[in-house]
């Protein structure tokens, strides 16, 4: 992988950089492997591609993003070493990835995590990290079609059958009740945001909201809007869902049980 | 003997065979100093697998013509878009059956689609196609039929 952190974060605690860098990098990670677990169970062929190509997206911002986080903290770790030897609580992805449920809760999902993180990207682009906004320019034109990709899915559920709609609903619910963990802002967002280097998750709640009530109106889904975020306590810090522990089972079975291999 | 850039310039892209990497726009510089040439490439989508095919092809090409020592480097800054194929590109594709890329979109408001493009078949110039999916077989392609000739064919699609 070719270096990408730039000169421009010296003065930056490159701990904080890491550590930011590993928080986007574990939120693409995560929620491309959901993703990749929809391959051979989605509705339709197509829609298989669909989200395989999605995912594919994400893992390469991922593997960008945890790149530069390892060349930050200085301690030898590639991508490789940060993706598949740590442990659950080592994490800091947002709880909201792991999520899993059925194909509308996969859709709602998707919809809510491209829209949030396409507003923080946003910001991103102007960076005063040169790494960081290179990622970010690259990956805003992959979100906004994985956004609209997952908005179109949840018009069509939505406003389709009365099974559909039943479903869809209930997918929008208990996604929107945990959505409010992608408006909390860790401390270490706040400190790069501050340095004009990172974005402050909650100033994506306006887009977020937007787009919500927008596509809810078209899929005939009932809104309300996103709680605030809670204080603390989130995937941020390490503090993950029950399920995070079988997720990083799966994903990082490979890599343990040949842990040299090429090919 | 050929110049380190004419050598990297015929270097076919591996998922789009009958393009070169230049024609795509992904071969973004090529430069030569004491004795090392820097080759700068820009992948089309961040997580495209073609990038590390795209490396080892250039090393190859540049050590048969003669230039042993070659470091290839990614750009991502500006990032690739579709407009960046040549217009002879352009006709490769369309000559090989996939569809040319329309304008590049500007990202905005969340599009609840279907969206409407007049995408040609590539092999009988009707303009009566219908989109399968917007995701095909590899990142950068969405499948699409044709009506009038039945056909099935793939588009590079707009980034």
């Amino acid at each position: 992988m070719t270096s990408l952190t730039s000169e421009s974060t010296e003065s930056v605690e490159s701990a904080d950089l890491a550590a930011y860098c590993l928080m986007l990098g574990d939120d693409a990670l995560i929620m491309s492997h959901r993703l990749q677990e929809w391959c051979a169970r989605a509705p339709e062929i197509e829609e298989e591609v669909a989200l395989a190509n999605i995912a594919l997206d994400l893992l390469g911002q991922a593997r960008l993003l945890l790149t530069m986080a390892g060349e930050a903290e200085g301690a030898g770790r590639d991508e490789d070493r940060l993706a598949f030897f740590r442990e659950a609580a080592e994490f800091r992805n947002v709880r909201f990835t792991e999520t899993t449920g059925d194909f509308a809760v996969a859709m709602t999902g998707l919809l809510v995590f491209a829209t949030w993180r396409l507003a923080v990207f946003g910001g991103l682009t102007r960076s005063r990290d040169a790494g960081l906004a290179a990622v970010a320019k690259k990956a805003v034109k992959e979100l906004a079609y994985h956004r609209d990709h997952a908005a179109q899915w949840v018009v069509r559920l939505g406003d389709g059958t009365d099974v559909s709609h039943r479903r869809a609903q209930l997918a929008w619910d208990s996604i929107l009740a945990g959505a409010a963990e992608l408006l909390h802002a860790h401390p270490v967002e706040l400190r790069m945001a501050a340095a004009g280097i990172g974005v402050d998750p909650a100033t994506a709640r306006p887009e977020l909201e937007q787009v919500l009530a927008q596509v809810a109106a078209a899929a005939t889904l009932r809104h309300r809007q996103l709680p605030e975020p809670p204080r603390g306590g989130t995937g941020r810090y390490g503090e993950h869902s029950a399920a995070m522990p079988a997720l990083l089972g799966e994903l990082q079975s490979v890599a343990r049980a040949h842990p040299e291999a090429t090919w | 003997m050929v110049t380190a850039r004419q050598a990297a310039e015929t270097v076919m892209d591996p998922e789009l065979p009958v393009l070169t990497l230049a024609e795509l726009g992904v071969l973004r510089d090529v430069r030569e100093t004491e004795g090392v040439v820097v080759v700068s490439i820009t992948p089309t989508y961040t997580g495209c697998p073609a990038i590390e095919a795209m490396r080892e092809d250039l090393r190859a090409r540049l050590r048969e013509e003669g230039y042993p020592r070659v470091e290839v480097r990614t750009v991502l800054d500006p990032p690739w878009t579709t407009d960046w194929i040549s217009a002879a590109g352009r006709e490769k594709l369309r000559a090989a059956g996939i569809a040319p890329p329309g304008a590049a979109p500007r990202p905005g408001a969340v599009d609840l689609g279907p969206i409407r493009r007049v995408v040609r078949c590539p092999r009988c110039d009707s303009a009566d196609t219908v989109e399968l999916s917007p995701f095909g077989s590899t990142a950068c392609k969405a499948l699409h039929r044709c009506r009038r000739c039945l056909e099935p064919f793939e588009r590079v699609k707009e980034i």
